[in-house]
């Protein structure tokens, strides 16, 4: 007893007190699902890449990205960007200029000259027939590639691109940028057969030593419908026009030219008729505005270029000079109907952009596979009726474009390897998405969207130059950082920093944190100011 | 719109930490190796406000006094529960004085290291004081004044979470209007705490000319910091008002204690500024103003204003009180 008067405990710390066993809540940290990739088509882990991008380590941006879409350049400029339509930011001011940074990676990525993260596993030696070197068929060749097998792409046109090359007009992707992602994607060890026709899927399979089959073999066919014409009427397809417009023999339209249509198609082929000198371009659609498939954000470029509309109009007839449009109105259920009211427009040309669909004569011999209205039946995992031969992008039909058609790729990927080793593909499940009321916004900077300059209307209407610019790293810095980071940690520290009892532990640079569960009492303050709403609060069972 | 080059940062410095922004921009809370100057273990309530402005505030004072620093504490919440014989939660050397003297027990604190420092001492060592509102603007006010009178050199750090909330929630002069405690009870038809009574001790603090005078709240790490940072450039007497907020004594739910703080300031019924040798040099703006019924409403000290029936009058009053505070102390940009 050496303790000075009146003491007889010894000064001891609070540690002592496990404040732990007060609690009826535990937090938990938890990652969820962005909406932004929970929209993205070809399964993009966005926020992902963003988080990257934000500390300015773009080369990390970029390979985290490409572990799921081997063309952010293409996709940066040709992609409609449903990410951004998801986007929690769109609630608070702008949405993220996702798409816009997608690009600047593409191109940083170009310019330095990155190249991918070797395959994840050993070669399998297993080889992959894959018919078709559109965005369907190159992104399941490179996931095949990722994952150790041996793909090999037999395209029947000159060049690798599908639709990218002979449907997407050069104003919306350079055909430098297209070049430079394939280019990129046979360093990697793809096999790129061009002008090689599949005429029969079984036999090519079977002479060349082929594990299983992709096929991405589009959808290049344009569809017709029949409209009284006279001898002269000048009648062309959207397909064609585009397919010789690449091939550098543009036809004759005349001064005035009308497309039939109202998709995505349509609005490129009016918008490069300008461009070959074309004085009106006029698109004929038989509903409105509103009800056009088409892209929002093309139909207002193709407004501002001069391009005009005749909504709720089809074509009649025509002749040489003119074609006879009949008016039409929506019913009630929004089905157009003809009025017998018609007008005559003077046309030099007219050009058909109805749709597209598949050549698919090289199914002939193949048993098993379902083809319903020109649409390869296909299950969850892009598999036909017939065991090992799997299909993608516009030829199994829905949404026909570019990031869909990646998506299509690397599903079927995953579905080829697991089920060359014996196995059906499982998908992970996914996290709850991260919706914007679990979000406190409050922590957020304000921050308008960057818009990307557009080319000006004039030099846009004379030249295939490209129309959308590129962000500088300046913008592109900023845009990264107005991400959310929707439910998953990006490291800010609140939990770390509003803990009144210091039981939240700091693990440091890209670790994270943890709960020291012995002092936390429960009180919820960590979950209710983390920014981006990754923590939950659980009940304990008591 | 214009465009915002690289400086943008996501979050900015509203976050705690900030991994885009450049270390010495930093907090000290969001540093891995933190004083921690109140450790955990603490038997403070669930959500409670005044322990984490207290590890706020002496975290910064003691990264501003390299680790060489002296607290004296007033009776109250924060010395009750984080020194229950034998147990302490604090780091640094800490005297618990009596309620009301605190500031002098500081005084002579700071007087004694004086006379080292003139015995040959070389190490630099600071002096706080602190304690709540009860025992600082009430039962510790006259030592106060006299450590500010004679501009001793101690900061001095209230805690201001509007009662005296460890004995059982009874009014302090700190109580806002309209506030039901034990003491100011709102039953039948009673308003709660009187208008009018009361004081703000900040403008007491300014009245006396010391170097600094400031208010903050615990729900802007980054503006608490750079006033205690600030604080302690000086020598003399230096007065820091912290609002944090009591889930127990207001009536909130434990979670939402920093979101309180947040529409305190928000709404300006609690001004944050800062004012040097007795003028305001500097004011917090209103980043998103909401009504003063915003911040009431959540909270059950003020349920009697909204049921049975709207008491229409004693809120237009306590809106008024905060529409004077935001022109009195400019925390609009209109205002300026």
């Amino acid at each position: 007893m050496d303790k000075p008067f009146a003491i007889t405990l010894d000064p001891g710390s609070s540690l002592a007190n496990r404040t732990g066993s007060w609690r009826t809540f535990r937090p938990v940290y938890v990652d969820r699902l962005p909406p932004c990739n929970a929209a993205c088509p070809a399964g993009e882990n966005i926020q992902g890449w963003l988080f990257h991008a934000e500390a300015g380590d773009y080369e990390k941006a970029w390979l985290t990205l490409v572990e799921n879409n081997p063309l952010p350049a293409i996709m940066g400029r040709v992609c409609y960007h449903p990410c951004e339509g998801a986007c929690n930011r769109g609630q608070l001011d702008e949405s993220v200029g996702i798409n816009a940074v997608e690009r600047f990676l593409g191109d940083e990525a170009n310019r330095r000259g990155w190249q991918f993260a070797p395959p994840l596993v050993s070669s399998s030696g297993k080889r992959v027939l894959i018919v078709g070197a559109g965005p369907a068929g190159l992104s399941c060749a490179y996931h095949l590639r990722r994952l150790g097998h041996q793909p090999v792409i037999m395209e029947a046109a000159r060049h690798a691109g599908g639709m990218m090359r002979y449907g997407i007009p050069q104003y919306r992707l350079p055909r430098a940028v297209l070049d430079a992602e394939i280019a990129r994607l046979i360093d990697f060890g793809i096999d790129i057969i061009t002008s090689a026709k599949v005429e029969d899927v079984e036999s090519t399979m079977r002479e060349g030593g082929f594990s299983a089959c992709f096929l991405g073999v589009g959808a290049h066919l344009a569809k017709r419908a029949y409209i009284p014409a006279g001898d002269a009427a000048r009648i062309l397809d959207a397909l064609t026009l585009l397919h010789d417009v690449e091939a550098g023999e543009p036809p004759l339209l005349g001064r005035r030219v009308i497309v039939y249509g109202g998709g995505n198609t349509a609005l490129d082929v009016a918008r490069t008729a300008k461009r070959l000198g074309a004085e009106e371009s006029i698109i004929v659609y038989r509903r409105t505005r509103e009800k056009m498939p088409a892209h929002a954000s093309e139909v207002e470029e193709a407004l501002q270029e001069g391009v005009a509309f005749k909504w709720l109009a089809t074509i009649k007839a025509a002749d040489e000079g003119e074609v006879m449009i009949e008016k039409m109105r929506l019913d009630e259920k929004g089905f157009p109907q003809p009025t017998g009211e018609l007008e005559r427009l003077p046309a030099d040309a007219v050009v058909l952009a109805l749709g597209q669909e598949s050549d698919l004569s090289l199914l002939d011999n193949v048993k098993d596979i379902e083809i319903i209205n020109g649409v390869i039946q296909v299950d969850d995992n892009k598999m036909t009726g017939r065991a090992g031969i799997f299909a993608g992008g516009d030829v199994i039909g829905g949404e026909k474009t570019v990031t869909a058609a990646i998506g299509h790729g690397k599903r079927a990927a995953r579905a080829i390897d697991a089920w060359l080793s014996g196995r059906t593909y499982a998908p992970p499940k996914k996290p709850e998405i991260a919706t914007f009321e679990r979000l406190n916004t409050w922590y957020y900077s304000d921050a308008p969207k960057t818009v990307r300059p557009t080319l000006d209307l004039v030099r846009r209407q004379s030249t295939f130059d490209e129309v959308v610019g590129g962000l500088t790293e300046d913008n592109a810095l900023y845009e990264a950082r107005r991400c959310l980071s929707c439910g998953n940690c990006f490291e800010c520290d609140n939990c770390y920093g509003v803990c009144p009892d210091n039981a939240v532990i700091k693990l440091g640079p890209g670790q994270r944190f943890r709960f020291n569960y012995d002092y936390c009492k429960g009180c919820g303050l960590c979950a209710a100011e983390c920014p981006c709403g990754a923590i939950v609060m659980v009940a304990e069972e008591i | 719109m214009h465009e915002q080059p690289i400086k943008f940062y996501q979050t900015g410095t509203f976050t705690v930490g900030n991994r885009l922004l450049p270390p010495e921009q930093r907090t000290v809370q969001s540093r891995i190796k933190r004083y921690n100057s109140l450790n955990s273990g603490h038997r403070a309530c669930q959500g409670c406000g005044e322990a984490l402005g207290a590890r706020y505030c002496v975290d910064a004072a003691m990264e501003a006094a390299n680790g060489r620093l002296i607290a004296a504490n007033a009776t109250g919440c924060l010395e009750v529960f984080s020194t229950p014989y034998p147990e302490t939660s604090w780091q640094l050397p800490w005297i618990h004085s009596l309620f009301g003297n605190t500031a002098a027990v500081a005084t002579g604190i700071a007087a004694a290291l004086k006379v080292k420092r003139a015995k040959g001492e070389r190490r630099h060592i600071r002096v706080i004081a602190q304690g709540g509102d009860g025992g600082t603007t009430d039962i510790g006010f006259a030592c106060l004044s006299g450590m500010f009178e004679r501009n001793d050199d101690v900061l001095y750090i209230c805690y201001d979470n509007g009662g005296y909330m460890n004995t059982g929630v009874q009014r302090s002069s700190a109580t806002p209007p309209a506030a039901r405690t034990a003491t100011t009870p709102s039953l039948e038809g009673a308003l709660g705490n009187a208008f009018g009574q009361g004081k703000f001790l900040p403008e007491i603090a300014l009245a006396h000319g010391i170097p600094f005078v400031a208010t903050a709240t615990v729900a802007d790490l980054h503006d608490l910091e750079a006033k205690v940072r600030r604080a302690m450039e000086f020598h003399g007497a230096r007065y820091l008002h912290v609002l944090v907020p009591c889930p127990l004594g207001w009536g909130f739910p434990s979670h939402e204690t920093i979101k309180m703080a947040r529409l305190a300031k928000e709404s300006g019924i609690f001004p944050v500024f800062a004012a040097e040798s007795g003028e305001v040099v500097a004011s917090a703006p209103i980043r998103r103003k909401v009504p003063v019924e915003d911040y009431l409403r959540p909270q059950k000290r003020f349920a009697h204003l909204f049921s049975p029936t709207l008491n229409l009058a004693a809120l237009a009053r306590l809106q008024e009180l905060a529409d004077r505070n935001i022109r009195k102390y400019r925390l609009l940009p209109e205002t300026l």
